[in-house]
């Protein structure tokens, strides 16, 4: 009892005299003093538990670096230095925890949100985001009316289905030209929520106009534990390529059930593939790995930015996967917008990532331009699993490696 | 249209499947034809073996087939306490009692789970978990037709518990007739208990089994507990050769549902059936006349 009265006078003392304070007390002065200058609360959502925690986890990841590194750098300088205060959320993995997320972020006071991950999470979370005029920023989901619905407020920095898929099919037809036109049949097994279902769609429709032959289109709910039957099929069908459309679990599980039931079709070629551009892929399960070729989004492996960011996640022991990078240039983009509106207004900051010039991010897009909130800079690479690392393979630009296709047979 | 070594195959893998679906059921089938109450805590029990299995592996390195042989006789003794203390006494003797002690304790555990682990979907990498078993025309996953050999034992020492064992005669005499035995100086309470212990024992098998191929989440046991159901129903309550029959033939339907009408909808099949048996056949194939 004695040193709680002791410690109330001096707590007493110490708000008379703010010199006293900054003096005495240090680190518990330190915070009340930033939040005197106003921090800039950030809403970070991503999906850190359930079906898709792992890329959700990675996000945050991308998005937290970022923040600190704003922070560490002396925050919002056009708001005299405001430090980012992360407001994090977690979606669970489905956009009804979304949409809470960011029912509590407004609550909370938010400036903007980033992240989202899934297709359908982005969807309904920048849809509520909406209701309250909440600049929202979508990190990956890929599905193309995230950005056709008029929403004033939404606002994605990385490609589109529509740009990704026809990027992916235009060098498919390329990489098959190249080989001597090898590939003529195909298979597709794809997660059955929006993002998998609307690639098939897509992929379907697209294929045979390029001279392949769709034989089956194979749905499957996430999480699925078991691939077998999957794997039966493809053997059935004897396909010369596997496209799957599926998140990180299934992604590997296909893979691997693949491997275990020696189906070795001429390759398995992703579009935006779970984990065909992952790093903990090809570390945890090499052989399953090898020669898989992805259309994804990928860093500028010419960026010092990037490739210093790949070290500082690796030597934490963290993967450098895409939603790491992605979330890190969001945020990027963000406090850049920040800085030219000179407000946390969030009208303002709509104006500002409307007119957004922003180019020091470490994605292979040049300067970033919204046109209805599409980044029309963004662009996918392709990418290929060779010798245990992740090579690119297309564009030419970027490309440190060519691709090795049709899989050699050992 | 698919040639017959696919079907096969695909028979093979739904038997595999299915023999877990078996062992969820023979638990379940077992329970209710001793107590004549449906557990509703099943699915949550069968969470919490497979989240004690995982842990067992992921903080002290035990393999999930020799943790079974430490968590089986930890959840018989488990269930056991759960009927003594908790769902005996509560019941005060009205099985609808029983019914909602068991959905209560189901939503208790599920949630005690969630708050404790999350919502997280976990998997364990095991360095067997994808060897095969190579048939010459089909491969079969290793860790599956471990856990087929393992239901078929367990199954069989069930059989020879019940068959056997003054236990095992005490538990068949409660089930047939509870007055009966109780004159004949059976302690009913005990029998009740041990019932319920090895209901929840075959979870604890089911569990260790089923983690080298599966995931855990706090809601995992959920989507057996419903097929298991589904099997209960067609082998016949309280019949354990029915329960084993009738989850081999669930899981070959599933994987044929599965096949033919894509993974999404491999288990409506399943569902139809348990609609299709209500209506033809509601004792089960295996069941007695109620």
């Amino acid at each position: 009892m004695s040193t709680g009265s002791v410690r109330l006078t001096r707590r007493r003392l110490l708000q008379a005299s703010a010199l006293g304070a900054a003096a005495a007390a240090g680190t518990v002065a330190a915070p009340n003093l930033l939040r005197a200058q106003g921090a800039v609360k950030l809403g970070v959502l991503h999906p850190v538990s359930g079906a898709l925690s792992y890329s959700g986890q990675q996000g945050r990841l991308g998005a937290t670096l970022a923040i600190d590194e704003i922070n560490a750098a002396g925050g919002i300088k056009a708001l005299g230095g405001a430090k980012f205060e992360p407001v994090l959320g977690d979606a669970q993995s489905t956009p009804e925890g979304g949409n809470a997320e960011v029912e509590k972020m407004n609550a909370a006071g938010v400036a903007a949100v980033v992240g989202g991950y899934g297709s359908s999470i982005c969807l309904a979370a920048s849809q509520t985001a909406a209701r309250y005029d909440l600049p929202y920023l979508v990190d990956v989901g890929v599905a193309d009316n995230i950005v056709t619905r008029g929403l004033k407020n939404t606002f994605r920095f990385g490609p589109g289905f529509g740009v990704i898929a026809k990027t992916a099919l235009d060098n498919l037809v390329t990489i098959n030209d190249q080989a001597g036109k090898p590939a003529k049949t195909v298979m597709i097994v794809h997660e059955d929520s929006l993002f998998g279902s609307g690639l098939a769609k897509l992929l379907n429709a697209q294929l045979p106009e390029r001279g392949f032959q769709v034989l089956e289109t194979i749905s499957h709910p996430t999480p699925t534990r078991d691939f077998n039957n999957v794997a039966l099929k493809i053997r059935a069908q004897n396909p010369d390529l596997v496209i799957p459309a599926n998140y990180y679990n299934e992604y590997v599980l296909l893979a691997r059930t693949m491997q275990q039931q020696r189906v070795h079709p001429k390759g398995i070629y992703s579009v935006l593939g779970g984990a065909a551009s992952s790093y903990k892929f090809v570390k945890e399960f090499p052989e399953a790995a090898q020669y898989i070729m992805d259309c994804n989004h990928w860093f500028d492996p010419r960026n010092p930015k990037a490739v210093a960011l790949r070290k500082k996640v690796e030597d934490s022991g963290q993967f450098y996967t895409y939603e790491v990078f992605m979330n890190y240039s969001c945020v990027l983009l963000l406090a850049d917008a920040l800085e030219r509106a000179g407000s946390a207004d969030r009208g303002k900051i709509i104006a500002a990532l409307e007119s957004s010039t922003f180019a020091g991010h470490v994605m292979p897009y040049g300067v970033t331009k919204f046109v209805n909130g599409q980044n029309e800079g963004a662009a996918p690479v392709n990418t290929q699993v060779l010798d245990n690392d992740i090579q690119v393979i297309f564009p030419k630009t970027f490309a440190n490696a060519k691709a090795v296709f049709p899989v050699p047979r050992a | 249209m698919l040639s017959p070594v696919i079907l096969v195959t695909a028979a093979l893998n739904g038997l595999l499947t299915g023999a877990v679906y078996a062992l969820v059921a023979l638990g379940l089938t077992l329970i209710y034809g001793v107590l004549h109450i449906i557990n509703f805590a099943h699915g949550a029990l069968l969470t919490a073996a497979m989240f004690a299995a995982f842990f067992a592996h992921r903080l002290l390195g035990i393999d999930p087939y020799v943790a079974a042989i430490v968590l089986t006789p930890l959840f018989f003794a488990l269930g056991y306490a759960l009927q003594r203390l908790i769902i005996g006494p509560a019941a005060h003797g009205d099985d609808r009692n029983i019914l909602l002690v068991t959905l209560g304790l189901a939503v208790v555990i599920e949630n005690a789970l969630l708050f404790a682990f999350r919502g997280d979907t976990r998997t364990l990498n095991l360095a067997y978990a994808f060897d095969v078993v190579d048939l010459g025309f089909a491969f079969l996953p290793l860790p599956r037709v471990v856990a087929f050999a393992v239901v078929l034992a367990v199954a069989l020492v069930l059989w020879l518990v019940l068959s056997l064992t003054d236990t095992g005669k005490a538990i068949r005499a409660v089930a047939k007739e509870k007055l009966g035995a109780e004159l004949a100086g059976i302690d009913v309470a005990h029998i009740y208990a041990v019932t319920f212990g090895l209901g929840t024992a075959c979870l604890a098998v089911a569990a260790c089994v089923l983690l080298p191929t599966y995931y855990v989440n706090p809601h995992v046991g959920n989507a057996f507990v419903l097929v298991a159901f589904t099997v209960v129903v067609l082998g016949g309550m309280g019949s354990i050769p029915g329960a084993l029959a009738g989850g081999l033939f669930i899981g070959v339907v599933e994987s044929f549902c599965g096949l033919y009408l894509g993974e999404s909808l491999g288990q409506i099949g399943i569902f139809l059936m348990f609609i299709l048996v209500l209506l033809v056949r509601p004792n089960g194939l295996f069941g007695a006349r109620a």
